[in-house]
């Protein structure tokens, strides 16, 4: 039987470090809403989702307190809105209107967000596919839950410079369109390659059409809880810690799969999968950079940050992979700025920069992350900046994404405000340098030769 | 049968288990079990219950062991036990 030492370990990492789930995420496919009435399409939505995920928030709730487990978020991810609203569509204000009823089926079943208002782009872009890219900056200012990603690369067909280019136009047109509230609508939007269909994290969530009808996918966290355990092992040779973070990951993601489960049953919708992620909040004690440094860093940044968020993110996996039936989505360690006071920490003592996040990202999930950047950056180097991190994520294989946020009227060191889960952030200097003669070609990058498996 | 595990933690003071375990009896949970510690000046124990056989729903004892708890000063958690077995059971 259980023992008390057991029991008050699990209740210490939960009460004390932070330990939850960070979200439970109910993926509700579109497709069967699908008609050519615009009307009639956006009814459709309206009343699947409120159908299938009236019980979603209540069940959560019920979960945690049975258990006694946080459960952070309650989400949706849909289908990606562009397959969805192809046929009814006409034009991009079409689709704001498609954004609209997906923010208010969030607020009727009470989810904090809702992802999927997404276009899948990686080798070229439909009518439809161009007009909701178009319609991003609109929706995402007009709407207060809906979340947006476009996928514009992968590793089997290589990168959209087209959809690159005009996403950098866009990315800027959402932050001065929301710039009242420090360009808050670009923190809703996230540029991929190699997207997975099954992630339940946002802002990048969506509903792939590979996937069942509806499914539950669930997101695990807790850095708080490797760092505390690996502050018992300071001085220790690299077995024991890695051996250390494999075990308080299993930990972690056996919790995460028993909510899976748990909802899955109380809700009668399958299972899908559990994102292995180490994903950090602004709470003290409750970040990535903090595990870095308690491996051995001053702060994240310093040289030698690569090998240890790579050593890191391999170990996580190691120990979750076992605690779950399933695992998919992101899984990984996420090293977002704004929502990780270690990293604004770093930012601010000068140790980390763009281009040290960059390779970052090379070795763990995702990518460049809640990152504020000033708001006078040209599109095209924003485009640029999408362009190298797609590359990197389509060479190795691996999911990369792009969440920047251009602070329309604010500069390099001004501190932005985004608020709750997402944080603040200091403002982060780009490199200048131009890039425009690059990014204004058109066209797309083709795959890369290790791509030809077949 | 699915147990509850039961936790008190707070300052040691006269009448905790009294408290907790009339609480328990008058819903009708029976106790299976009990081990307590004292850690550092405070009170610990653990509780292992059935409360398959009381009218109130798990989450219902919860909030109102928690209330209990508050009255007394100690926090007190009640847990469907499939967290534990989960973490700490292959």
């Amino acid at each position: 039987m259980i023992n008390i030492f057991e029991v008050n370990e699990t209740n210490k990492m939960i009460t004390q470090e932070n330990l939850d789930v960070r979200t439970i995420t109910l993926g509700i496919s579109l497709l069967d809403c699908i008609d050519d009435n615009l009307e009639t399409l956006n009814e459709n939505i309206y009343r699947k989702i409120t159908t299938t995920a009236k019980d979603l928030v209540a069940t959560g709730e019920e979960i945690e307190k049975e258990y006694g487990i946080p459960i952070v978020n309650k989400r949706i991810s849909v289908t990606p809105i562009a397959l969805v609203g192809g046929s009814a569509c006409k034009s991009s204000e079409d689709f704001v209107t498609i954004a609209k009823t997906l923010d208010r089926a969030a607020k009727e079943v009470g989810v904090n967000f809702l992802g999927g208002y997404s276009a899948l782009v990686s080798k070229g872009m439909t009518k439809a596919d161009e007009y909701l890219i178009r319609s991003i900056p609109a929706a995402l200012s007009q709407t207060e839950r809906v979340c947006s990603s476009v996928n514009v690369g992968s590793t089997k067909c290589g990168i959209d410079m087209d959809a690159v280019r005009l996403l950098g136009e866009m990315i800027l047109e959402t932050a001065q369109l929301t710039k009242e509230q420090d360009s808050l609508g670009c923190a809703k939007f996230v540029v991929f390659c190699n997207a997975p269909d099954d992630n339940p994290f946002m802002a990048g969530a969506f509903h792939g059409v590979t996937e069942a009808d509806t499914i539950i996918n669930v997101g695990v966290s807790g850095p708080g809880v490797v760092k505390h355990a690996l502050s018992h092992v300071r001085g220790a040779d690299f077995e024991t810690l890695c051996e250390t973070i494999k075990k308080t990951a299993f930990k972690v993601t056996r919790v995460g799969q028993l909510v899976a489960q748990e909802a899955s049953r109380r809700l009668g919708i399958p299972f899908g999968i559990i994102d292995l992620s180490l994903a950090p909040t602004p709470a003290i004690g409750d970040s990535v950079a903090d595990i870095l440094c308690e491996i051995g860093l001053e702060y994240a940044g310093a040289p030698g940050t690569t090998a240890a968020l790579a050593l890191l993110n391999d170990q996580v996996k190691k120990g979750g992979v076992m605690a779950s039936s399933y695992v998919g989505g992101l899984s990984g360690a996420f090293i977002p700025v704004s929502e990780d006071q270690g990293m604004i920490d770093a930012v601010q003592a000068g140790a980390l920069s763009l281009e040290k996040l960059e390779a970052m990202t090379c070795v763990c999930s995702v990518g460049l992350d809640m990152i504020a950047i000033p708001g006078d950056t040209k599109a095209s180097t924003i485009s640029g900046i999408i362009a190298d991190e797609m590359a990197i994520g389509m060479v190795n294989q691996k999911t990369t994404a792009v969440r920047v946020i251009p602070v329309i009227g604010k500069g390099v060191g001004e501190m932005v405000e985004f608020g709750g889960l997402l944080g603040y952030a200091p403002i982060m200097p780009v490199n200048s340098y131009s890039c425009e003669a690059f990014v204004n070609r058109r066209g797309r990058i083709p795959a890369p030769i290790h791509s030809f498996k077949n | 049968m699915k147990k509850t595990i039961i936790t008190v933690v707070g300052k040691d003071t006269v009448g905790i288990i009294a408290k907790v375990c009339t609480y328990l009896a008058e819903n009708n949970v029976n106790i299976l079990d009990i081990s307590q510690t004292i850690v550092q000046g405070f009170f610990n124990m653990m509780m292992v219950t059935d409360a398959s056989a009381s009218e109130k729903s798990s989450v219902q004892i919860a909030e109102e062991l928690e209330a209990v708890g508050k009255e007394i000063g100690v926090v007190i958690r009640c847990q469907h036990e499939d967290i534990f077995n989960m973490m700490h059971r292959i």
